[in-house]
């Protein structure tokens, strides 16, 4: 179980999260919904250890990650896959060889066996035989789906997922989400997303937290948040706009 | 007692102390840099492959500039210091003239600041291009550490490769001065490379070598250290680029004086 205890971050003048706490179980499918700005994915670069907060923690596992570096903060990322925003796929790299580099880099095996989980991690994404391209060569969703096998290859027990499928069409979102939930459902990871697809995400999600004004206001399955009387959860799941 | 309230002075006071502060944590963090650096290229796992890129891309790719510049630097040294020298009637000392110049100065200071222009800009950019788009974030959600795969790697080729540039720089150079002193200007070969082996002696050739390692830790650890902490989009980039080449470039002016004072 990941644990969330005031997590307070401040950005110059700007109070980013206000004291966020949220529990996110083992081998759920958590989403993260809130306004774009509104401090969801410097939430999860907390959960990943690339930030540090200015008050709070965050415990995997009972072990508080905020205040560790070094190899005991990277013993806990080995857990770790993360799905970026962008792919952040290696640009200087063929697709295969983004997806067998946690392997060659991480794990000691033979490169046959590499070779074995690479491809068998791009099928899994429906990507066969498209190994060979460079990241720049294949459209936005085939790379979100290269860094989805990426993420996937070490078989980690957490995996993050930063609005994956931001800037796609709906026909490829929708493709993204179901590939998510058929991952999840074959590997059983825990699953913590950043999103703002409403209402496509409530098909997948196993709970929701709502982050509104550095705080998670609400958190359930997705069916109490679609029924939430709060009015801020209500906006945002309409669509609403500000003021209204 | 509200901002409106406190005297100007103090006002400007703590601007100043808010700057200095600034000021010290920003060298603390590029000295940092550096030790992270060093820690990664002394320990294992080392990375050969790597390695090797950094040594094409700052190297090798870097060739043909220091190969044109070399040979037309030693050619107006050829040229502006023969024409000197006949003033006095000491033409023969044009050998000696310009092989310390570029040995001594002129080679590790010019090779530097063309290897800066072509490879330190071009590693600025990159690692700046990789930072905005969280490949440095990926590497280290990856349990990776970025210091051991893109920035050791980048120094260490700096530091071989830097000696190497400007010792083709100097014989380009020397061979440039020769083509205008002895093929067009008429001096007669033996003089041009007889009197250089009088004066040019090993700690000019040292002081040449320490200076071009220095240039080369300069160069890649300013530019990795710029790309690494970049801005925000292109705009970031651009500018940490800029910035990268001006401070590498005064550094190495810099650098070259207090050396070259001290030697």
């Amino acid at each position: 179980m990941i644990k969330v205890e005031g997590l307070t971050k401040r950005f110059g003048s700007q109070l980013v999260l206000r004291g966020l706490d949220l529990e996110i179980p083992t081998g759920s499918i958590t989403v993260i919904i809130g306004r774009s700005g509104g401090g969801k994915s410097v939430f999860l670069r907390h959960l990943i250890g690339l930030l540090q907060p200015d008050a709070g923690r965050v415990l995997v596992d009972d072990q508080e990650i905020t205040r560790l570096s070094g190899e005991p903060l990277d013993a806990i990322r080995r857990r770790y896959g993360v799905v970026f925003q962008g792919g952040a796929l290696f640009d200087s790299m063929r697709c295969a060889d983004n997806v067998a580099f946690p392997l060659r880099e991480k794990v000691r095996l033979p490169k046959a066996e590499i070779a074995k989980r690479v491809d068998s991690a791009l099928a899994q994404v429906g990507l066969e035989g498209m190994g060979q391209k460079y990241p720049a060569e294949v459209s936005g969703g085939m790379r979100k789906r290269v860094a989805i096998a990426r993420a996937l290859v070490t078989e980690p027990e957490i995996v993050f997922f930063d609005e994956p499928t931001t800037g796609l069409d709906p026909v490829l979102v929708n493709t993204i989400h179901h590939l998510i939930l058929d991952l999840h459902r074959r590997h059983r990871f825990t699953a913590v997303m950043v999103s703002h697809e409403i209402p496509e995400i409530f098909e997948i999600a196993d709970r929701v937290a709502m982050l509104h004004d550095g705080r998670i206001v609400e958190v359930g399955p997705p069916a109490q948040l679609q029924a939430s009387q709060n009015r801020i959860v209500q906006k945002f799941i309409r669509g609403e706009p500000e003021g209204t | 007692m509200s901002v409106s309230t406190v005297p100007a002075v103090l006002r400007s006071l703590d601007l100043l102390g808010g700057w200095t502060i600034e000021g010290v944590n920003s060298l603390g963090r590029f000295g940092a840099f550096l030790g992270g650096a060093v820690g990664a290229m002394v320990t294992p796992p080392l990375k050969f492959w790597a390695f090797v890129d950094r040594i094409n891309f700052i190297g090798f790719r870097s060739l043909l500039i220091i190969l044109l510049t070399g040979a037309f630097t030693g050619m107006v040294l050829g040229l502006q210091i023969f024409l000197t020298l006949s003033r006095f009637g000491s033409e023969a000392f044009l050998g000696p003239a310009v092989a310390l110049s570029l040995i001594r100065e002129l080679g590790p200071v010019l090779a530097a600041l063309m290897v800066t222009g072509r490879a330190g800009s071009a590693l600025t950019a990159e690692l700046g291009i990789m930072r905005i788009t969280e490949q440095i974030d990926a590497l280290e959600v990856m349990a990776l550490s970025p210091m051991r795969y893109l920035v050791a790697p980048s120094i260490f080729a700096g530091i071989l490769t830097f000696p190497l540039m400007t010792a083709i720089f100097d014989v380009l150079g020397i061979f440039g001065g020769y083509l205008v002193g002895v093929e067009l200007l008429g001096l007669s070969p033996g003089t041009y490379f007889g009197e250089m082996q009088t004066f040019v002696d090993f700690t000019d050739i040292a002081l040449g070598f320490w200076k071009s390692i220095s240039f080369g830790v300069i160069v890649t650890w300013v530019c990795a250290y710029k790309g690494f902490h970049v801005g925000h989009g292109a705009e970031g980039v651009a500018r940490a680029t800029t910035q990268a080449v001006v401070l590498s470039s005064v550094l190495i002016l810099v650098w070259d004086y207090f050396i070259g004072s001290v030697w």
